[in-house]
């Protein structure tokens, strides 16, 4: 990194606040910025078009088939059945002009709507990610920060604690719980799945700790008299949230894999619930007659983590402070000599 | 050290006990196997419930039972290893060690091949950090990421084997293809070679020609029917290897090591028909293993006696140019068995399965058959298995080589006046190379236990089938056997990655001294 682009740099950040400085470097990721965009699409579209009960309340959603309601099978142009409406083809081009029509995603066998089942199983996916998401992010960062900072026996203890969880393959440990809990319903796999799969997490914390307190300004704050709690929450912690936001999203976009891989051995959610590995496994045999069947869960799953893969780029290019934005050619002829900066 | 070691593998004793003991009670209490037995009171169901409760040992509570399953683990030590009986009644044991080496070949080639693609794709882009190579590759690295397996099975299946098993029915490459192939290629070359926009469209141009010729060739002599290198092509691609080998390793300015390389090229050329009769003669895994040795250690020689100073790396280049040579041959007498195979019964012209780990009738009948046919059971699984899995070692070398790339040892090294190759492979690729060690072999272990997807998909029936199976059927002590095996090999490798690490890299020493 030379002079002239550390000066071009710092002189874009001067003056903001931490907060300001990350959320500008992030907004500067187009990828992450975009994958924001789609991913808070499907989220409120997903939502907001399939039905879904949370406790007593029951949302109906806008789409207007549910993924109990069997329609008659549309007839098709070819003469096959429950082929999908979706049109995107304009008619000047001679195709049936951008239409969403009756089943967008066509119909299965005895005549769902796979537009609903494709949603309601979005949902579920979602849902199991967020769910794994919170409960493995907070678990490993508090068991990750309290063996860092106390370090000696509590550290070992902890440490042996995550060494035992590793042994157990997180496939392994889901299909057990999955084939023996699996009627206790999406909700359940997720609070399994989550208590499982902090260690890697905890671990990343645990060495962000050991580092940062060994720094000067936690020394500062102690002999300041600060206690534990503040210097964990006022001056550690802050300090590593980044290294935190980063791995949960990693994270989360394991557990979505993980558990669509679960619901398509048949150990996550199974049937009648409907999830996106799920929906593949029943209809990977019906590919050649009936793509469509195949093409959109598979889509949706690798959107969804695809999306929260690049946000999680993006979040770890705006939280590192070594990482500065490439400065262009342009910029650095613009941007005139160190010395005008200094 | 020693302490240390020590101290370590008594946790792991420890920890290994703990989590057998938690699986073993979590499991037998999560289900009944006597279920379907519940309601019926007829006299043979009753009998079978009295036999099942007997073999299964139902009558002794889970934590005594796994006493009992602990102690036959234990006496592995003293040679009579027994990880009891299966529900089939068959030891567990043997179905292990019949799993073990499915799993490990269904593993091995995609995980070398995703080491290596990932690797120097990592590389790459670090060494064209924000170039459009880099970005491409970036994004197509977490878009492998977010792939699930089982539907890029289907779609390999479907797109890959199907097509191109129709394809070879002609063997004929369309036009439309070969122009769709040669401009993915000049892109990818152009990618990275870089340079200047003059360089980047004549190196474009040459690329796009070089291939559509070469795809023209090839599609006029039907070669993908009748593949085959023949003396020319092994000659041809071995003088290839010998000056990549010797660039890497030490440089082409070197006279003595590109006289060393060629020199084995020269050997393995000379020896091409002489060879060709021994493979026809005597194939086996063994003559085979020793003649590849034997190709090694003249290799080293030839080394050795061409070298003036500096012995090591011409050494190098040439064993690693004899390494490559053996392969070409070892592959082009692949080929030679390729056009027999496709014609075989068994095969009918549909050479690239979908399913199945071997074709029982094929793989007994000759060595060279035999090897073809496991190949190409392993096309696909391996294509899958790498694609999701090289993304993360592009990630994780690049971004390492870019964190070693700003140390102030490579800055030195460029100050002192080393050349480019120099710094990049001696001095910061080695560096890049310490934490990937370890990724490495703690990757290694859990993809053991982590294939079972993919053996579902294809149809393989290894360590995963048969915890499938163990789920299913709730055989407990056939899916404590395979979690024996993934848990005890998971802990070691993170032994030696520890260990690995601190013999690796002198700044790290453990044990606390």
């Amino acid at each position: 990194m030379d002079a002239a682009e550390n000066a071009i740099a710092n002189r874009e950040v001067a003056g903001l606040t931490q907060r300001e400085i990350v959320l500008k470097r992030f907004l500067h990721h187009r990828a992450a910025v975009i994958s924001m965009v789609v991913l808070g699409f499907v989220i409120i579209g997903v939502f907001s078009g399939g039905a879904f009960s949370f406790g007593p309340i029951h949302y109906p959603g806008w789409w207007k088939y549910g993924i109990n309601d069997t329609p008659p099978l549309t007839q098709c142009g070819n003469g096959s059945l429950g082929c999908p409406t979706m049109s995107l083809w304009p008619k000047f081009l001679g195709g049936h002009g951008i239409t969403i029509g009756e089943h967008p995603f066509g119909q299965d066998d005895i005549g769902h709507d796979y537009f609903a089942l494709v949603l309601r199983g979005a949902q579920r996916s979602l849902m199991v990610t967020f769910i794994i998401g919170f409960i493995a992010g907070t678990i490993g960062t508090v068991i990750g920060s309290i063996a860092g900072f106390f370090g000696g026996r509590i550290d070992n203890a902890l440490m042996r604690f995550v060494d035992f969880l590793i042994t157990i393959p997180s496939i392994i440990i889901g299909s057990v719980i999955g084939f023996h809990f699996g009627n206790l319903g999406a909700l359940f796999l997720a609070l399994y799945l989550g208590l499982f799969s902090w260690t890697g997490l905890s671990r990343l914390v645990r060495g962000e700790f050991l580092k940062l307190r060994e720094l000067e300004f936690v020394d500062a704050a102690r002999v300041a008299g600060a206690s534990n709690r503040r210097i964990i929450f006022k001056h550690i912690l802050p300090n590593a949230v980044g290294v935190i936001i980063v791995s949960i999203t990693l994270l989360m976009s394991g557990a979505i894999l993980l558990e669509t891989a679960l619901s398509y051995l048949g150990f996550g959610v199974t049937p009648p619930d409907v999830s996106l590995g799920l929906l593949i496994s029943q209809y990977q045999d019906s590919f050649t007659t009936r793509p469509y069947l195949f093409w959109w869960p598979g889509l949706l799953i690798i959107i969804i983590a695809l999306s929260i893969n690049f946000i999680g780029d993006g979040l770890r290019d705006a939280f590192d402070p070594r990482q500065r934005r490439r400065i262009s050619l342009k910029e650095r002829r613009r941007g005139g000599s160190p010395k005008a900066d200094a | 050290m020693f302490a240390f070691i020590g101290r370590r593998l008594g946790t792991l004793v420890v920890i290994l006990f703990g989590s057998s003991f938690i699986l073993y009670n979590l499991t037998a209490i999560s289900g009944d196997p006597t279920e379907q037995y519940k309601f019926q009171t007829d006299e043979r169901s009753r009998a079978a419930l009295r036999a099942l409760i007997k073999q299964l040992d139902l009558n002794t509570p889970p934590p005594l039972r796994y006493f009992k399953w602990l102690k036959g683990v234990l006496s592995t030590f003293v040679g009579n290893p027994d990880f009891g009986m299966t529900r089939d009644n068959e030891a567990v044991i043997h179905r292990l060690s019949a799993a073990i080496p499915t799993t490990l070949r269904l593993i091995t080639v995609a995980t070398l091949s995703a080491i290596i693609l990932g690797i120097t794709l990592g590389i790459i882009t670090a060494l064209r950090q924000y170039s459009r190579f880099d970005y491409v590759v970036t994004f197509f690295s977490f878009l492998m990421f977010s792939l699930p397996i089982f539907w890029v099975a289907v779609l390999l299946k479907q797109f890959l084997a199907i097509r191109f098993n129709d394809f070879l029915a002609s063997a004929v490459i369309p036009p439309g293809w070969m122009l769709v192939f040669a401009t993915f290629s000049a892109i990818f070359w152009v990618g990275i070679l870089g340079g200047t926009r003059k360089q980047v469209i004549r190196n474009a141009g040459i690329v796009f020609a070089l291939t559509l010729g070469a795809l023209a060739i090839l599609s006029a002599t039907k070669w993908f029917r009748y593949p085959g290198l023949g003396i020319f092509g092994v000659g041809i691609i071995s003088v290839g290897i010998a000056f990549a080998m010797t660039m890497l390793s030490i440089g082409l300015e070197n006279k003595p090591a590109i006289r060393a390389s060629l020199t084995m090229v020269g050997i393995t050329v000379l020896l091409y028909y002489p060879l060709q009769w021994v493979f026809d003669k005597y194939s086996s895994p063994l003559v085979l293993g020793a003649l590849f040795a034997i190709s090694l250690a003249t290799g080293a020689l030839v080394g050795a006696l061409f070298a003036k100073i500096d012995r090591g790396p011409v050494m190098r280049a040439s064993v690693l140019t004899a390494l490559g040579a053996s392969l070409i041959v070892f592959i082009d007498r692949l080929m030679q068995t390729w056009s027999p195979y496709f014609e075989m019964d068994g095969v009918n012209g549909r050479p690239i399965p979908t399913v199945g780990q071997i074709d029982p009738l094929l793989s007994d009948t000759n060595f060279w058959v035999g090897t073809l046919d496991r190949g190409v059971h392993l096309v696909l699984p391996t294509i899958a298995l790498t694609l999701i899995s090289f993304a993360g070692y592009i990630r994780f070398s690049r971004g390492t080589l870019l964190e070693v790339l700003n140390q102030d040892y490579i800055r030195t090294a460029r100050a002192k006046g080393l050349t480019e190759r120099t710094v990049i492979m001696r001095h910061a690729f080695r560096n890049t190379m310490i934490p990937l060690t370890t990724i490495i072999v703690v990757d290694l272990a859990g993809i053991i236990g982590g294939a079972i997807i993919t053996e579902r998909v294809f149809g393989w029936s290894g360590m995963g089938t048969l915890f499938n199976k163990a789920i299913n059927s709730f055989d407990l002590n056939l899916l404590m056997g395979v979690f024996f095996i993934t848990a005890s090999l998971s802990v070691i490798a993170n032994l030696l990655a520890d260990l690995l690490y601190s013999a690796l890299d002198p700044r790290v020493r453990i044990g606390g001294k």
